[in-house]
């Protein structure tokens, strides 16, 4: 039975099960609902539940768990030999499970029985052109072997699928009796609902922080094969980046750290200032239809993508610079591509980061506070100065931060405003590149995954996780130290 | 249609500090304040009473433009502060709050050291020459408020870390800190306890010396041993205003009466 039936089976039981666990308390109650321990709507709600998450949990474990069981126990069954010198076991194993796959097409389309599926012979017969006509290209011509595998795939799967519709009926089956017997006056649904609400919240929770660590895992250890190949002082001391995939590269990374925090530094200088300014402008000085006009037009800027941004770096910018700092004017610029360039562009693009963020928290100071400063005899800029940006300063370094992350992660503006020089210089006006530009470049193009050249963008992205994560853990440290002296 | 009765107010005396004339106060489309009369003396307490949402605070706050704050406020009549109308657009709101002092109904200390909120009017104002001035005033504010030995060993913790009744009292504090001629507080006394709330009436008593005080209380007895002057308002209008002893021993309106005894509020 293919899973979408089972699943609408199964979901059909529970709505079921909703009304009449709904009914049956009611009934016991003797259709007055003050009588019951918990609203009507509970009684439903738990048959539904202990009907479907069971049920639900079984299907997708064993949806997950099937496929790798079959594929390690057809596995071990096929002996080495069988395997050909240019073929690993795992693409071995690949071509069984598309074999498999074509003769359940093949069947299904009625190109072939079930029997038939089950028992031809590869000696006999030309698979691999069978198959074709269907639609299913292999690669190469069927061995006995691989077909006699893919044979037992089938079997196994197809068991395997019987079994699993069992066991996920059985279980939506148990547990719609059950909850629907224990159903009752005195049953504390609420109880039960409220408790499965908690363990929905934590199962989200869960994935979303296993997920965090899933990715870090990974880039842990590409980082750690990148050190087997590469000398980590050299990694994190090196004063030159020229990555050669020929071999006898330099991954020294600090010329394009220092490339990061110098773009992400003029971005800052420029999108704090504005962005805080305006912030406050909105939040503090502007009546309310500029407000409702104006908010959104900053924000508008925040749904630009970044690519455009880099456009404008690229097309607008650059050359405007050229024609001030270029060689027809001061001269110390050599090409529109430069660290300003891009800086001032990742700048504008934070803005409304900056100021959005700032703004709700400034909004969340309470006008109580405004009132008493004003009340004494302040300005309004007083007032700002000494009363809100401090009771508001947590959430204002919060925004700051944030945007600095958002600056040292940004990649198309660099790419684009920067140029792809990697390079140590003091100058705002050189073209230098960031650790984002170059892991882009790193993995583009045909690389070896196994050289250092390409797994040094797994060193270059841990480096950053780690400078962000800094720079996160230092911003909960103000925060806290903060508040410590103000509450 | 306001029934204030005729108290001595004739226009040679110099001590009317506050007049209102036709003073109306509209929230969007809500009529909060109705055509009200008043004129509030010099070197005297006069106390705002009524029922909850009646327009005491509404009212007061007009007195020193707060109401500006409130977007949807509107305030029309005239309201003069020694002859000179403060919704004249020649006046500086901020100046006049100096001049005119609060305390709000809901203590607002700042996220600040119980030392800089008090030392904030006098730093805005330029009121300390130097640091020993400086502590000097915060000291006589916090002793003239009733809260200085409470808080004399602690002045650098936060000023939001105190309880109710200290909040208010600290409130209190800043505002006598920036001395300002006229000092409207806004149910000064409603989380204190009895004797906090004797001293705070005490030294609302001392300022009387010098200032002019307006208080809204929904205590009968306060008003009755702190002000001179006392205020009926009822559903936005001013009912009726006279002597404090008057008021209370000897109402003119029905409803001031029944408020008095209990019968409504
Ligand atoms: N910011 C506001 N926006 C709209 N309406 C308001 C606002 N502030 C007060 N009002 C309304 O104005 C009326 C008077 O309110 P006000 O706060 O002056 O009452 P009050 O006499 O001080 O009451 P209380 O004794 O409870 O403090 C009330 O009906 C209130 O709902
Ligand atoms: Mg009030």
């Amino acid at each position: 039975m293919p899973v979408l039936w089972l699943v609408l089976i199964v979901l059909v039981m529970a709505v079921a099960g909703y009304m009449l666990g709904r009914a049956r308390a009611l009934k016991s109650a003797g259709g007055d609902s003050r009588d019951l321990h918990s609203l009507p709507s509970y009684y439903g709600a738990n048959v539904t539940i202990m009907t479907l998450v069971p049920a639900v949990g079984i299907l997708i474990v064993w949806l997950l768990v099937q496929p790798i069981l079959i594929d390690r126990t057809i596995s071990s069954t096929v002996p080495a030999e069988a395997i050909s010198d240019s073929m690993t076991r795992g693409l071995f194993m690949s071509d069984v499970r598309r074999i498999a796959d074509g003769l359940d097409l093949a069947v299904t389309e009625g190109a072939m029985g079930r029997d038939e599926a089950d028992n031809i012979r590869a000696e006999f017969t030309d698979i691999r052109d069978r198959l074709g006509n269907l639609g299913v290209a292999l690669g190469s011509d069927v061995g006995p072997e691989v077909l006699r595998a893919a044979q037992r795939y089938r079997t196994m799967s197809s068991a395997g699928n019987l079994l699993m519709t069992l066991a996920v009926l059985a279980a939506a089956g148990v547990g719609f009796t059950i909850s629907y017997m224990a159903t009752g006056k005195n049953f504390r649904a609420r109880n039960v609902v409220e408790k499965v609400i908690r363990y929905l919240l934590i199962f989200a929770a869960t994935i979303a922080i296993l997920t965090t660590i899933g990715i870090l895992l990974s880039l842990v250890f590409n980082t750690i094969e990148f050190f087997r190949l590469y000398p980590a002082e050299d990694f994190f001391l090196g004063l030159t980046w020229s990555p050669s995939f020929g071999g006898g590269s330099e991954l020294g990374i600090l010329p394009l750290l220092w490339g990061t925090l110098y773009i992400s530094i003029i971005a800052l200088l420029v999108a704090v200032p504005i962005g805080l300014f305006a912030a406050i402008f909105l939040s503090e000085y502007a009546s309310s239809t500029v407000r409702s006009f104006a908010k959104p037009m900053i924000e508008v800027l925040a749904g630009i993508p970044t690519i455009v941004y880099g456009l404008f770096a690229l097309l607008t910018v650059g050359p405007l610079l050229m024609r001030v700092f270029g060689d027809d004017g001061i001269g110390i610029m050599q090409a529109g591509t430069a660290v300003m360039t891009a800086g001032l562009v990742m700048g504008i693009m934070l803005i409304p980061f900056v100021s959005s963020l700032s703004d709700d928290i400034i909004n969340a100071v309470p006008q109580s506070m405004r009132d008493g400063s004003l009340g004494l005899g302040a300005t309004r800029s007083e007032t700002v100065k000494q009363v809100v940006l401090p009771a508001a300063l947590p959430g204002i370094v919060g925004a700051i931060l944030l945007a600095a992350s958002r600056a040292i992660g940004e990649t198309m503006i660099v790419v684009l405003g920067a140029g792809a020089a990697a390079r140590l210089s003091m100058n705002p006006f050189d073209a230098m590149t960031t650790v984002t530009a170059k892991i882009v470049s790193q993995l583009t193009g045909d690389a070896d995954f196994a050289s250092p050249e390409a797994l040094v963008a797994f060193a270059l992205g841990m480096t950053l996780f780690v400078i962000t994560l800094g720079l996160n853990v230092f911003a909960l440290y103000i925060v806290r130290k903060y508040r410590e002296q103000y509450e | 249609m306001y029934d204030t009765p005729k108290v001595e107010n004739d226009v040679a005396t110099t001590d009317i500090k506050i007049s209102a004339h036709g003073c109306q106060v509209y929230y969007g489309d809500t009529h909060a304040i109705k055509d009200v009369d008043i004129d509030i003396e010099d070197t005297t307490v006069t106390a705002f009473i009524g029922p909850s949402g009646c327009g005491k605070s509404t009212f007061l706050r007009c007195l020193n433009r707060m109401n500006d704050t409130i977007d949807v406020c509107r305030v029309e009549g005239d309201i003069k502060i020694d002859g000179e109308d403060i919704y004249d657009p020649k006046v500086d709101p901020v100046q006049l709050r100096a001049k005119v002092g609060m305390v709000f109904q809901k203590p607002n200390p700042f996220p600040k050291s119980i030392y800089d909120n008090i030392a904030y009017g006098p730093r805005i104002h330029g009121l300390a020459k130097s640091k020993s001035d400086l502590d000097d005033i915060v000291e006589s504010a916090l002793r003239r408020a009733a809260i200085w030995d409470e808080v004399k060993d602690r002045l650098l913790a936060p000023g939001t870390g105190l309880s109710g009744g200290q909040q208010q009292r600290l409130c209190i504090a800043r505002a006598v800190a920036t001395e300002p001629e006229v000092l409207l507080m806004d149910e000064p006394c409603s989380a204190l306890d009895p004797i906090a709330t004797a001293q705070v009436e005490e030294l609302i008593d001392e300022l009387r010396g010098q200032y002019s005080v307006v208080i809204v209380t929904h205590s009968m007895q306060q008003a009755a041993r702190v002000s001179q002057k006392t205020a009926f308002f009822h559903l936005g209008n001013l009912v009726e205003y006279g002597d404090t002893g008057q008021i209370f021993t000897n109402p003119q309106d029905q409803r001031t009466e029944s408020y008095i005894t209990g019968r409504i509020g």
